[in-house]
């Protein structure tokens, strides 16, 4: 293979992703529900934000003698029966459960896709050993060791970020490994080789930016996943610490009381409800415009 | 075939070694023991209890002689009921958890697919928004939240359906079927969905149609058959999740299953019942894995044929 | 596809019929109103018991069930709660009240017909004491002569111990001081007999692995037998023909439940599975007062809520800090918004009316006084207090609790206190190694007797954890008390501890606790009762109501 010819293919292959970025963008702006999910999305996200700029109250403000109050107009969404503004708690809430979603995500992120890449482009032996690895880990129990853990090192959030995150790792190193494995048969790869390229420049620079398309996907749908395990780990009393709140506490508390102060649950519960909705459209329309062979229809 | 179903057998023996492992080391990490209470414990009482459950002796002898029990199937006596065996209690739990999930499972399959399918038919319409959107109601609403709501229409404010129990009262297995149904209900139709959206754009498929035959044969006899494979390959790891994720949905309905043992026994520090029903459920879950492995296997031979060329 | 597809379409028709059939067949009856015609009796009954083995379990839902199946030498009227005869039909009880002598009734019988003797009775006691069991509550017998040496294996030959078999039916014990609530321990489980052949059929007598006390094995000597028992699901007790005094039971059976989720407990008995259940959910309380009172039952109980303060830890060794922590809790606001008004603040450990014992009131709610001791232990408007936790155990009434007071300490004293909630094994641990700040505890009395609430704070006590000691506490808790037979006298000492223990503050008291249950109207012979105790030979069901 010539010099000339690899800078060719190495420049070519700019172009045709940013056109495919911009087509897919074409795709998703298509797609209403999808649509709908990333406005909705940026929206609380950007509530959460700024919470302590929105509410005159405090997340953990009580007010014994007041108790649970239906919404008004001193306190939009009522009271808990702390006297607690529900709306600043849910906003307060929500940046912790869209942190740990966000977070988790993250760490599963880039262990799954640094494993991945390293896993597919090594190829081989090496590629055998460490998806061996992952297949021997697909089969732990994991909610089951998440529950051991919580139990074991106490409610930490810092543990819960971790514990998630080595969960939802292994898929997306198979899916990077997949993805690597076929590009690097294509022949811009080979082309930096020649350019004498190393491995990590390789994969960092080429690789996984033409691998992106699926990993953006499966990440806005682990994202949710993960939401809903803060949840669940919130239900068995092992989630974040009180007086601070996430969406899953509020939720749990919220149904304790469901006939008498329906409020606390409804509201908490639509803020989590919606916002996984919205991720999981995003994610299905983020899918159906980056996977060329399903949006041909 | 045989050597890939061989070769993964041999693979699920380290990895339930290393479950034990780890859930034996971790498990004794843990602070607070078994025997903590809420009145005081005097030394001597605390020894004399230490000593009828062998804890008294070196940690590394009581991995090695745990091993040698459950060399033999025996998961040793639960700590929290005396006189009771962890075999015994996940016997006793395993037959609730089983049927739950069942009948959960097919629930899910059964509004999933018929969600997903018609989702697939006529893709971003109506016909595609609304089933999706009812199915992910199960990946939206946790559980713990589904299952009160529906206790509280269906138990409190209709009164047609009992509000908790299993097997006690007519009809107390409707409510928990359908709130651990609707969590796979979803994931089912997404599958169905994307697997008939790929099938119905193939070759095959326009030939059937080129043949002049009728859409729902077409659909029905060809389409289906090769859209739902994701869904069957998923069926395998769904089940092996739907017997240890069930603990929320035990909980809510007071039933008896193999999900609340566990969550009680690592609240309890049951050291040999965590250890038991982790070990237990691994075991399955390499099960389902291997099966559903081997099920996919079996029903994709192109598939079948990249297993054999995987294996050096 | 075509076969499988058939066997499959085959296999979902079966089992969803099978789904349908075993879901919507049956009357639709509820339980309730089939248990009022049959005498039988649905309980929701807190956790899953740990097992039924007398000398070895230690907990209420435990207590309930134990109590319908075995029988001790007294029992208690459940509306007096005067002691009663039972098993003994009578007894004598020396000048110095250091001898009992009990006189067992002919008729008692082991549910499998053998006759109950006084021997029986000297052979279980043996069996509870005999350390290899490990039973947590052997301290019950500690009274006895020689029994804590017999206990704790200083001695092992049994008949140094003050319990003498004088015939078949003749039992003697003798006790190292007079000890006025003797016996209502005779009425707790840790001394209720057990069948020796049974144990020793199924193996060491000493074993907690055995399984004599397993339905379908387990002989004892109440008003019920075991007859179902399904881990997690229910346990099922049936009426004894042989119990000496079956004409007065009219229960013919009772169901338990556990029911960990009071939520779920609360919408079973509404869905009219439960006659009775275990607890209330504190927010369901004002409903049900103000709509249906007559299904609800709030009754004072002999228990107090209190925090425990790690005194070893400064700047907790300051008896001021201590004091103003206590002061700064405003009690009757917590029990009237938190706790729904269904308790009463606690200003002492003892809770008031224990067999007309009345607890000294030595401060009050002073957000004032409080800085002000706050200000001369060093910290003026809190500057400068070191950070600190309180300690609870995963729950959300616990929390709720914590999370007012950690307010009110922030509020009135300017300090700032972190939360910590453990689950309960570690929490018990962090208790028992003394790993806490301010930790909070619940303690309910084992009899009617304010010894119950204060041997607790004796100098290295195992329940006292605070780090409290005072020599003149000890002297009257362990010398001076056991020794007076008057009651009023005794009283006297027991507020002179108090008092002392107060001023110290090693733990704020917050509040005595109320029992609560919901309860059909069905139900009669179930009085109230401070120590929330049934009797279950005088229960029955109206199928009238």
């Amino acid at each position: 293979m010539s010099h000339d010819s690899g800078i060719l293919t190495v420049t070519e292959a700019l172009p045709r992703g940013v056109s495919l970025w911009q087509d897919a963008w074409v795709r998703l702006r298509k797609n209403r529900l999808a649509m709908f999910g990333l406005c909705f999305l940026l929206l609380i996200l950007l509530l959460c934000l700024l919470a302590p700029w929105l509410t005159p109250y405090g997340y953990e403000e009580q007010n014994l003698r007041l108790g649970a109050t239906s919404p008004s107009a001193a306190h939009w969404l009522g009271t808990d029966t702390f006297g607690r503004d529900l709306l600043t708690r849910i906003l307060y809430g929500g940046r912790v459960s869209l942190m740990v979603g966000f977070i988790a995500t993250a760490v599963a992120l880039v262990i799954g896709v640094s494993y991945g890449a390293i896993a597919g482009y090594a190829g081989g032996r090496i590629d055998g050993a460490m998806m061996r690895l992952v297949d021997i880990l697909y089969a732990l129990p994991f909610m089951i060791f998440i529950i051991l853990l919580m139990v074991v090192f106490g409610r930490n959030l810092l543990l819960l970020f971790l514990a998630i995150g080595a969960v939802e790792w292994l898929t997306m190193a198979r899916i990077v490994r997949g993805q690597i494995q076929s590009l690097r048969q294509q022949e811009f790869v080979e082309a930096a080789i020649s350019l004498g390229l190393g491995p990590a420049a390789i994969i960092r620079r080429h690789l996984i930016p033409n691998a992106l398309g699926p990993v953006i996907v499966y990440t806005t749908l682990t994202i949710p996943n993960v939401m809903l395990l803060e949840a669940f780990l919130s239900f068995l009393g092992l989630g974040i610490q009180p007086p601070a709140s996430s969406w899953g506490l509020l939720i749990s508390a919220g149904v304790e009381t469901m006939e008498e102060y329906a409020w606390l649950l409804i509201f908490p519960g639509l803020a989590l409800s919606l916002t996984l909705f919205a991720l999981n459209f995003l994610g299905d329309g983020l899918r159906d415009a980056l996977d060329p062979r399903t949006s041909k229809d | 075939m045989w050597r890939f179903i061989g070769l993964r057998t041999l693979l699920a023996v380290p990895v339930i070694l290393i479950v034990i492992t780890l859930t034996f080391f971790l498990v004794r990490a843990a602070p607070g023991g078994p025997f903590s209470s809420e009145k005081a414990v005097s030394p001597q009482v605390k020894a004399a209890l230490e000593a009828q459950y062998r804890l008294d002796q070196p940690l590394f002898q009581q991995y090695l002689s745990y091993l040698g029990d459950l060399a033999h199937g025996d998961l040793g006596p639960t700590f929290r009921y005396p006189g009771r065996t962890v075999n015994e209690l996940i016997i006793q739990g395993l037959p609730v958890t089983a049927e739950l999930g069942l009948y959960a499972l097919l629930i899910a399959v059964l509004f999933g697919v018929l969600a997903g399918v018609l989702a697939a038919l006529k893709p971003n319409s109506a016909q595609d928004y609304v089933p999706m959107s009812v199915a992910m109601v199960g990946i939206c609403m946790p559980s713990f939240l589904l299952g009160p709501l529906l206790v509280l229409v269906f138990g409190i404010w209709l009164g047609w359906l009992p509000v908790s129990g299993w097997g006690n009262i007519p009809g107390d297995k409707i409510l928990p079927s359908l709130t651990l149904g609707a969590m796979y209900a979803a994931y089912i139709a997404r599958l169905s969905r994307s697997g008939m959206l790929e099938v119905m754009s193939q070759d095959y498929l326009r030939t059937a149609r080129a043949k002049g035959l009728p859409e729902s044969v077409v659909i029905i006899k060809h389409a289906l058959r090769g859209g739902l494979l994701p869904v069957v390959s998923y069926l395998g790891p769904a089940f092996a999740g739907l017997l240890s994720g069930s603990f929320v949905v035990e909980t809510i309905f007071q039933i008896p299953g193999l999900g609340r043992f566990y969550v009680q026994a690592a609240f309890n520090r049951d050291y040999t019942m965590i250890l038991g029903t982790t070990v237990f459920l691994a075991t399955l879950i390499v099960l389902f894995n291997l099966l559903s492995d081997i099920a996919a296997a079996w029903l994709n031979p192109r598939l079948r044929f990249q297993f054999r060329k995987a294996q050096p | 596809m075509g076969l499988t597809g058939v066997k499959l379409k085959g296999l979902v028709l079966v089992l969803l019929g099978g789904l349908l059939l075993t879901s919507c067949g049956g009357s639709q009856q509820s339980q309730v109103a089939a248990g009022n015609l049959q005498g039988v009796f649905h309980m929701g009954n807190g956790t899953e018991p740990q097992g039924l083995d007398p000398h070895i379990v230690t907990g209420l839902p435990e207590h309930h069930i134990i109590q319908a199946l075995f029988e001790g030498l007294v029992t208690k009227n459940p509306t007096t709660l005067e002691i009663e005869p039972a098993v003994a039909e009578s007894w004598d009880i020396s000048a110095d009240g250091r001898l009992y002598t009990f006189h067992l009734r002919h008729d008692a019988r082991w549910s499998n017909g053998d006759p109950l003797t006084a021997e029986d009775f000297r052979w279980s006691w043996q069996r509870a004491l005999t350390p290899a069991l490990g039973s947590l509550y052997n301290y019950m017998y500690f009274g006895i002569v020689n029994a804590e040496a017999f206990g704790t294996g200083q001695i092992t030959d049994f008949s140094q111990v003050g319990v003498k078999v004088l015939d078949d039916y003749t039992l003697q014990v003798e006790l190292k001081e007079p000890t006025p609530y003797f016996l209502q321990i005779l009425d707790h489980y840790s001394t209720f007999p057990v069948h020796r052949a049974t144990l020793e059929a199924f193996g060491s007598a000493s074993s907690r692995l055995s399984q004599w006390a397993r339905a379908g094995n387990l002989v004892s000597n109440g008003p019920f037998v075991l007859s179902e028992w399904q881990v997690n699901s229910h346990i099922r007790v049936e009426k004894s023909p042989y119990y000496w005094d079956a004409d007065k039971v009219k229960l013919n059976a009772i169901v338990y439940y556990p029911t960990e989720n009071l939520t779920t407990e609360e919408r079973m008995f509404r869905d009219g599975q439960l006659h009775f259940t275990n607890s209330v959910p504190l927010e369901k309380i004002p409903t049900y007062l103000k709509e249906q009172p007559e299904l609800i039952e709030i009754a004072p109980y002999l228990g107090t809520y209190y925090y425990m303060i790690n005194t070893t830890r400064p700047p907790f060794d300051d008896a001021r800090v201590r004091r103003a922590l206590a002061m700064a809790v405003d009690r009757k606001l917590l029990v009237e918004t938190v706790l729904q008004g269904i308790v009463e603040p606690a200003y002492a450990i003892v809770p008031p009316g224990t067999l007309g014992y009345d607890p000294p009131k030595l401060f009050s709610y002073d957000p004032e006084q409080a800085r002000e001791l706050l200000a001369a232990a060093g910290y003026p408007e809190g500057q400068g207090f070191p950070a600190f936790d309180i300690l609870y155990n995963t729950q959300e009434s616990h929390q709720k609790i914590a999370v007012a007071i950690q307010q009110m300490w922030r509020q009135n004293l300017g300090i700032d206190v972190g939360l910590v909630n453990q689950e309960w094994q570690v929490y018990l641990d962090s208790q028992e190694n003394m790993n806490y700040d301010i930790s909070r505890r619940g303690w309910i009395g084992d009899y009617v007797d304010p010894n119950s609430f204060l041997d607790m704070f004796l100098t290295g006590g195992g329940n006292n954890k605070t780090g409290f000691s005072n020599p003149r506490y000890d002297q009257i808790i362990l010398q001076d008390a056991p020794k007076v037979q008057d009651r009023d006298q005794r009283y006297a000492l027991f507020r002179e501890a108090e008092t002392l223990l107060i001023d110290n503050m090693p733990i704020i008291p917050l509040y005595t606790y109320q029992s609560s249950h919901l309860k059909q109207p069905s139900v009669k012979g179930m009085p109230t009762n401070i120590m929330d105790y049934y009797n279950w030979k005088y229960v029955y069901l109206d199928a009238q109501e």
